[in-house]
């Protein structure tokens, strides 16, 4: 059985299983009431932090928020907006009002073509999740170099947790620059050695499917990272 | 009336059936879960000699957009048959059997999968039988079960498949191929196996009250089997634990 941060056993349960009695508590992510017990409604580690009861989940998809960081590949292009995949159930709209470029009406193409990637905020969900992007913003860009690898959902607060170190540490040995977003994308951008080294380390860790062996996988690949220096 | 066989001997002098199981006693179930890379979630099942293989991709954006609902997802359920599946080779392709179990399917999953979390988009089920000898669309709705919840699908339960019959006027637990074709009743259902809902219930051939009853706690009994080695399943594929 792995352990929790406090060295407590962390308890895994399926979708359906029986987390226990409600007796007061309230229940968050993952998780739902069913008569008088809290049951799950997904694969993962129960988490009871101030009187609620979460579900952590092993998998998961993005699901859009307002603000959220995106890396999205354009998927078509209108005469004054543009689609984009942002790795979720749902497509995000970039209106050309919202694109850092002057945009002509039917231009839309010569500043983003099917394919680019770019760096985007949400800047609105709605009820039945219409997804706005924005490109206005500081750092918000077309990503015209290095590659963008893909990193499961539930990973991402792991890489963020006390100061982003996981994330220094992957940078720092990869030798690559790296921006990690919300919607389960890192951009890397350096040597092809790195950014291999980087593929193979993000194959491995969704492979085991556990944020808490992150640490541990990276630590197994370190070895052959690319930059051994003082890292 | 199944088969049309009725002289044929399926169960031997001292009660037990051909293959050797007590009537109330289940074929080998084996599941992994997490066995295809490209997938958000997976699962392979082998039930007896059955071998089902799911595929669970999304939540995506729903095409065509005429199939979109604005308050929840669409659960799109592809049960196929391999061409080499069966003794007689399968014509490829989608046929009016597979229609109708993929249709009753999506209607069994959509039973206990929460899909108003996901308005507008689609979850993709594809099921692929490999290897067939009877109860095919019982081993699907396990496997997609343990695929969904392998995607982080929210459900409220997870769905077991499993099938009674009736051989010789004695009810048995789940059919295997020649009580299937020469049997006198199939009963198979879709089990919830925390909540004891049922989501799913054909029925070909003749029972009666008493002998549906038994039919039904078999099918129960099994459900909970089947439900702790698909937990086993996934605990393997997350906690390190034995499948």
């Amino acid at each position: 059985m792995s352990q929790g941060q406090n060295g407590a056993e962390l308890r895994l349960v399926t979708p359906g299983s029986a987390i226990g009695p409600v007796s007061g508590r309230r229940v968050g992510t993952g998780a739902l009431i069913q008569g008088d017990d809290i049951i799950a409604t997904r694969v993962g580690h129960v988490r009871e932090r101030h009187g609620t009861v979460s579900v952590d989940p092993v998998a998961s998809c993005y699901m859009p928020r307002s603000g959220d960081l995106v890396i999205g590949t354009v998927i078509e292009a209108r005469s004054n907006l543009w689609f984009l995949d942002i790795n979720g159930p749902f497509q995000a709209l970039l209106p050309m009002s919202l694109a850092p470029w002057k945009v002509e009406f039917g231009g839309t193409r010569d500043h983003a073509d099917i394919n680019d990637s770019l760096l985007m905020r949400v800047q609105e969900v709605d009820e039945v999740q219409n997804v706005v992007a924005t490109m206005k913003g500081i750092g918000l860009r077309r990503l015209a170099e290095g590659a963008v690898l893909t990193i499961d959902v539930q990973h991402i607060d792991t890489l963020r947790a006390e100061g982003a170190a996981l994330l220094k540490r992957l940078r720092d040995l990869s030798d690559c620059r790296l921006v990690l977003a919300d919607n389960g994308r890192l951009w890397a951008d350096g040597d092809a050695a790195g950014i291999d080294w980087l593929r193979a380390l993000l194959r491995a860790v969704a492979a085991a499917g556990r944020s808490d062996r992150f640490e541990a996988i990276l630590e197994a690949h370190a070895a052959n990272a690319p930059n051994q220096g003082d890292a | 009336m199944m088969g049309g066989y009725g002289d044929v001997k399926l169960l031997n002098d001292d009660g037990t059936r051909l293959d050797g199981r007590t009537v109330d006693e289940m074929r080998p179930v084996e599941i992994k879960a997490g066995i295809l890379p490209a997938a958000q979630g997976s699962a392979w099942v082998k039930h007896g000699l059955n071998v089902a293989v799911v595929a669970v991709y999304g939540p995506m954006e729903a095409h065509p957009r005429k199939i979109q609902r604005q308050d929840r997802a669409v659960l799109d359920v592809r049960y196929n048959m391999a061409p080499f599946s069966t003794s007689d080779r399968i014509r490829p392709g989608f046929n009016r059997r597979s229609r109708e179990i993929s249709k009753v399917t999506a209607e069994a999953l959509e039973s206990v999968v929460l899909l108003e979390r996901y308005p507008r988009s689609k979850i993709r089920v594809e099921i692929e039988i490999l290897a067939a000898e009877a109860g095919t669309r019982c081993v699907g709705i396990t496997a997609a079960s343990v695929a969904l919840a392998d995607a982080g699908i929210p459900m409220r339960d997870m769905v077991v498949g499993i099938a009674s019959g009736k051989i010789q006027d004695t009810v048995v637990l789940d059919l295997d191929k020649a009580e299937d074709n020469y049997g006198q009743a199939d009963l198979p259902m879709g089990i919830c196996p925390n909540t004891g809902e049922l989501v799913f219930l054909q029925m070909d051939g003749d029972l009666s009250i008493e002998e549906y009853n038994l039919a039904t706690e078999y099918n129960y009994k099994a459900a909970a089997e089947i439900h702790e080695i698909m937990v086993a399943a996934l605990k393997a594929r997350y906690d390190g634990g034995e499948a």
